[in-house]
């Protein structure tokens, strides 16, 4: 019996389960922008930090640790994974062409899921949902409570970040270096310490998703090469290089799968995606958000 | 010695002098079966150079066309009863329509937002295999009949060797031939400066259509190859890995470098099937390598190696 209600419903439950999924590929958006503007590099190995958050905290709460302490200790180990893929990987490859590092990036991430499933283990995990199971009843539609961990989590996230950046003194020398590296040098930041700084806060963003995640998706060690995926093109669907245009791309992609899933073909979810991503691209050849360029010569 | 590490007619002698002459020297079926698998990677990144050495494009879908050849040959015979070199050029044909009309709105976006383009290409041809399982036999994969020509069952690693490995010359001779031609002229000038190749007349969206045509041409028929070699096909032929792996291989041997294309593709043909030794630490070994060749090649192991011969002859 289709009524009036259960349409609604059905509508706010694909949007619920849309703009949670479209949260977290916000936060992949959110690191892919943020090391971006600060060095031009596209870093493939984003969705391994979401990975490793998941995994690590599963796994310290496996060892005994309690929830909070697990999603700290992850939360800071995959932050000096970070800073250790710029120290390591990018740094001495400065100067080398865009393709190069997206490919070194590309290198670290298969190194980091080869590393993951050594140290760990190939199965898929699961945490609990931090607030209970026991979901809320909204027009007919039902939400999680995990559900609103999540976008509070991505709400809270862009919120600190936009502090960050506009507020403190580290925070301005990363816009600054974002800017206009060469600039930003002349005034005596150590860019190079900076864009170190912008991995590590990136490999933080990266892990907090990957911990709000994993009660509702799961995680394991192969997980982050589709979530990179979908969080480039979420950054590319906003406009390159704008944290704004990062979440409304990552919430637009959630929300355009979620509908498509529901309304036309689960198979053809992430086709339909795609087709749209493919449509305004060719409409707007610089994303949602982005700034025209003009090329010199 | 300088002339050859720079694309030249003597790298198509030397390298049809190597087809020739390795199959002396390689011990069993099982390396003749990966010295045929590093001539098919050769032609799909062959093309892909093309398009991103020569004519600076990026493409993080070109699996897409394999994908499409290595399908070709699996479907065609089953379904329209076309003969398996039939169903080849078929797939061939449909890649190079499809780079074709697909080409035209992809190449006039640049940079991260061509490779967003291209890798949603691909994927949707990934999710068309994918899903439409009861055809395509879906994550299973399905079987390819052998191809027959004139009667005679073209199967087995060495047969196999032989056609790729041929194959590989005369694409080589190909992309040597046209680089050297005022079409190469002008997918360099295009690589170097698109306005710049604009102010000098040169039509620039019909070579990069080209260049992208004549990528998803080599793709493709590398992929009915590998298809036609294993008997079998499977989903991976379309994935986004091996998109990446594609443009690994042509970054890691040096972009725009011929000889780079194949050096790339050995590399990374050959050094997964001796690191299953120690196949716990396999993806490990595999990042780290590409990482340290990266920082210390950043162009590329043929480009790097030409320069440092030049300087000792200099």
């Amino acid at each position: 019996m289709i009524t009036r209600g259960w349409i609604v419903g059905e509508f706010l439950q694909f949007a619920f389960s849309g703009l949670t999924v479209g949260a977290i590929y916000a936060l992949v958006a959110l690191g892919f922008t943020l090391i971006y503007n600060s060095s031009d590099v596209v870093n493939f190995a984003q969705g391994e930090f979401v990975m490793l958050g998941g995994m690590i905290t599963f796994f310290g709460k496996a060892a005994g640790l309690p929830l909070p302490v697990a999603a700290l200790l992850a939360v800071g180990i995959v932050a000096i994974v970070g800073l250790l893929l710029h120290r390591l990987a990018i740094e001495p490859a400065r100067g080398a062409s865009p393709v190069t590092l997206i490919i070194i990036t590309i290198g670290a991430s298969i190194f980091l899921r080869g590393v993951t499933a050594m140290v760990f283990d190939k199965n898929f995990h699961t945490l609990p949902p931090f607030f209970g199971s026991e979901p809320f009843n909204i027009g007919g539609a039902t939400l999680l409570p995990q559900s609103l961990v999540v976008l509070f989590g991505v709400a809270l996230v862009l919120f600190a970040l936009l502090l960050f950046m506009n507020r403190t003194l580290l925070g301005k020398a990363l816009l600054a270096t974002a800017a206009n590296r060469t600039a930003a040098q002349l005034t005596g930041i150590n860019t190079s310490a900076i864009i170190g700084v912008a991995f590590a806060i990136s490999a933080v963003i990266g892990a907090i998703g990957g911990i709000l995640a994993t009660p509702i998706t799961l995680t394991y060690y192969d997980a982050g090469t589709m979530l990179a995926l979908k969080g480039f093109a979420a950054a590319v669907l906003g406009g390159m290089g704008n944290p704004v245009g990062a979440v409304v791309g990552g919430l637009t992609l959630g929300l355009l799968e979620q509908f498509s899933a529901g309304y036309i073909s689960s198979q053809y979810k992430d086709a339909v995606a795609f087709i749209v991503l493919l449509l305004v691209l060719f409409t707007m050849p610089q994303g949602l958000f982005g700034a025209r360029t003009v090329e010199r010569v | 010695m300088r002339r050859f590490l720079n694309n030249s007619f003597a790298l198509v002698l030397v390298l049809g002098a190597i087809v020739a002459l390795l199959p002396l020297v390689l011990p069993s079926g099982f390396y003749w079966r990966v010295a045929a698998l590093v001539y098919i990677n050769a032609i799909a990144v062959l093309g892909l150079n093309l398009l991103m050495g020569f004519a600076g494009q990026v493409s993080l879908g070109h699996a897409g066309f394999f994908g499409i050849g290595a399908y070709a040959v699996a479907l065609g015979p089953v379904y329209l009863g076309m003969p398996g070199w039939a169903s080849l050029l078929g797939g061939t044909a449909l890649s190079a329509l499809l780079a074709f009309f697909v080409g035209r709105p992809i190449l006039r976006l640049s940079g991260y937002y061509l490779a967003i383009a291209t890798l949603g290409m691909g994927a949707l041809i990934s999710m068309v295999v994918a899903n439409e399982a009861n055809i395509t036999g879906g994550p299973n994969g399905m079987e390819v009949q052998r191809m027959i020509v004139f009667g005679w069952r073209v199967a087995g690693a060495q047969v196999w060797y032989w056609i790729a490995g041929i194959t590989l010359v005369l694409g080589v001779l190909l992309v040597v031939n046209l680089i050297e031609s005022p079409t190469g002229r002008a997918l360099r000038s295009i690589h170097d400066s698109e306005i710049a190749a604009r102010v000098l007349g040169i039509d620039v969206a019909r070579y990069k259509l080209l260049a992208f045509v004549m990528s998803a041409v080599f793709a493709s028929i590398a992929g009915s190859y590998l298809a036609l070699l294993d008997g079998f096909v499977t989903p991976n032929t379309t994935s986004f890995l091996l998109s990446i792996e594609l443009v690994v291989m042509a970054v890691l041997g040096g972009l725009g470098s011929i000889l780079g294309s194949i050096v790339g593709a050995a590399i990374l043909v050959v050094l997964p099937q001796f690191l299953t030794v120690f196949h716990d630490y396999e993806h490990i070994v595999l990042g780290a390598i590409i990482i340290v060749f990266l920082i210390f090649l950043p162009r590329g192991i043929v480009p790097a190696l030409a320069s440092i011969v030049r300087r000792g002859t200099a």
